[in-house]
């Protein structure tokens, strides 16, 4: 497998993280995201005309989207279908669900985080504001799901959705965005760097 | 506040040649000064907001101005002129905390092995042994030399555990460079070098360099690293509490370790830079 990858990227990391997890091997592809934009350079629109990173080959098979790449190698390489959950219909729906949600964080969390890192001129107010406006349903379903004594965002263990949403939760610091103020969050994040096989990205406080 | 001064007196990168596009104005922050930066040809015009020009220079891959109009001249880097070197720009990461923090952070070892774990440092050696620090008198810039420390991982072209031999060069209060061992030709030394654009007081961008030689990684494996490792300490920064430099020796307690910045917050204040410190009674 090969992944096309940039270092300081959320949604790379997370197929990076998921790939550890299920201890793979694969073959990483650097990409100059920042600052030579080689994502939107001719050469790599044509393997993402999205312009978008990650990009996973396999044996043939391009995919395109972090949330189809979890996907992808739950299907592909989790025998014990813990990851991508199939049997129960309800939290089939509900890691579906909570994948779209990770896709919102994306474009909040993640363009605060672009904008005070990198420079990217966009509207840091409105990143900030949605991004806290998820974060506060996110806290509220980790506290509910705490409730019914479960440590997960869809059910008694750790499915992609958990590793979807994880990256740019954990980031949003970077983006000047504080989650001390959710407490469910903050718990869930500390569980999650616990798991076997985790290893850090630069932003991610492991000591909260 | 205005910029004291010798804060004042200095060149300052801003981007590299390529950040600038042609045609398009591009406002940034300088010393808590707006200016406009805009391409022309082969050339990067920079504006004051009164519409006064800058000066510009075009160095070590980036591009510098200054608000002065008869400012110190620009350090020399002649290694940039050596055969065989290879330059990667890593861009402009921005940074809520005075650059002074982002140079004194740079200069320290004792954090490699809680940082940059696994990488520039391991937990079982975090031992900084003594090294030197000098000022050259003639240039006014800090050397500290001697540096030793193990690594288990000193570049990208490392392939395993090593005790790498450093020297810091601080020419210039926004400027710091590395000299580190290189791997792959004996004498030689690897240059990685941080060009801080001071914002605000507390606020900064740091544009970054890595020039090596280095036969087997390509441009993007260097940047990758080089971006990595940053984005570690960037965390680090964003937490110290004041976002400003302490320079008052009341204030902190340091060790033997901490050699290189006490040298570097004393020459800060013989030179009489105020502006992005912190004052005692900030403390409470």
């Amino acid at each position: 497998m090969k992944l096309y990858d940039y270092v300081l990227s959320g949604n790379c990391y997370k197929i990076r993280l998921f790939m550890a997890f299920l201890d793979l091997d694969y073959e990483k592809v650097g990409v100059d995201f920042y600052p030579g934009r080689e994502h939107k350079s001719d050469s790599f629109l044509a393997i993402n005309p999205l312009g978008q990173l990650p990009v996973l080959e396999d044996n043939g098979v391009v995919i395109r989207d972090a949330q189809a790449i979890l996907v992808y190698l739950a299907n592909r390489h989790d025998p014990s279908g813990q990851w991508w959950p199939q049997a129960d219909h309800a939290q089939f729906a509900q890691v579906v669900q909570w994948l779209a949600f990770a896709d919102s964080i994306t474009g909040t969390s993640s363009a605060a985080r672009l904008h005070d890192m990198l420079g990217y001129d966009l509207d840091i107010v409105a990143a900030r504001a949605g991004a806290h406006r998820l974060f506060r349903i996110l806290d509220s379903h980790l506290s509910q799901q705490e409730f019914e004594g479960h440590h997960w965002i869809a059910g008694p263990s750790p499915t992609i959705a958990d590793i979807a949403c994880f990256p740019y939760t954990a980031l949003a610091g970077d983006g000047g965005i504080d989650t001390f103020y959710y407490p469910a969050i903050q718990r869930w994040i500390h569980r999650l760097t616990r798991l076997p096989r985790y290893h850090n990205m630069p932003g991610i406080n492991v000591f909260a | 506040m205005s910029p004291d001064d010798f804060t004042a007196s200095h060149w300052y990168a801003i981007g590299r040649f390529a950040d600038f596009p042609e045609g398009l104005s591009r406002p940034l922050r300088l010393l808590s000064q707006d200016i406009v930066a805009v391409r022309q040809g082969k050339d990067v015009k920079v504006t004051r907001a009164d519409g006064r020009p800058c000066m510009v220079q075009a160095r070590y891959g980036h591009v510098w101005t200054t608000l002065m109009d008869k400012p110190r001249a620009l350090y020399d880097m002649p290694e940039f002129l050596e055969e065989g070197r290879r330059l990667v720009t890593a861009g402009a990461i921005g940074v809520l905390c005075s650059g002074l923090r982002a140079v004194e952070n740079f200069l320290d070892m004792a954090h490699f092995p809680f940082v940059h774990t696994g990488i520039l440092g391991i937990e079982e050696h975090p031992e900084v042994e003594k090294y030197d620090v000098s000022m050259d008198a003639e240039r006014d810039e800090i050397w500290a030399t001697k540096c030793c420390f193990f690594q288990p991982m000193a570049a990208a072209t490392a392939t395993g555990g090593q005790i790498t031999e450093y020297k810091y060069r601080v020419p210039h209060p926004y400027s710091t460079i590395l000299y580190k061992t290189c791997p792959i030709r004996e004498g030689a030394w690897d240059l990685i070098g941080l060009f801080i654009q001071p914002t605000e007081e507390d606020a900064c961008i740091a544009h970054s360099f890595v020039l090596v030689f280095d036969e087997s990684n390509s441009d993007t494996s260097l940047l990758h690293f080089q971006q990595n490792i940053f984005l570690q300490d960037r965390m680090i920064l964003e937490n110290q509490v004041p976002r400003k430099l302490p320079i008052d020796p009341r204030w902190e307690m340091p060790t033997r370790a901490d050699a290189s910045s006490i040298a570097y917050r004393r020459w800060l204040k013989a030179n009489g830079v105020v502006w992005g410190t912190a004052k005692l009674a900030e403390a409470a």
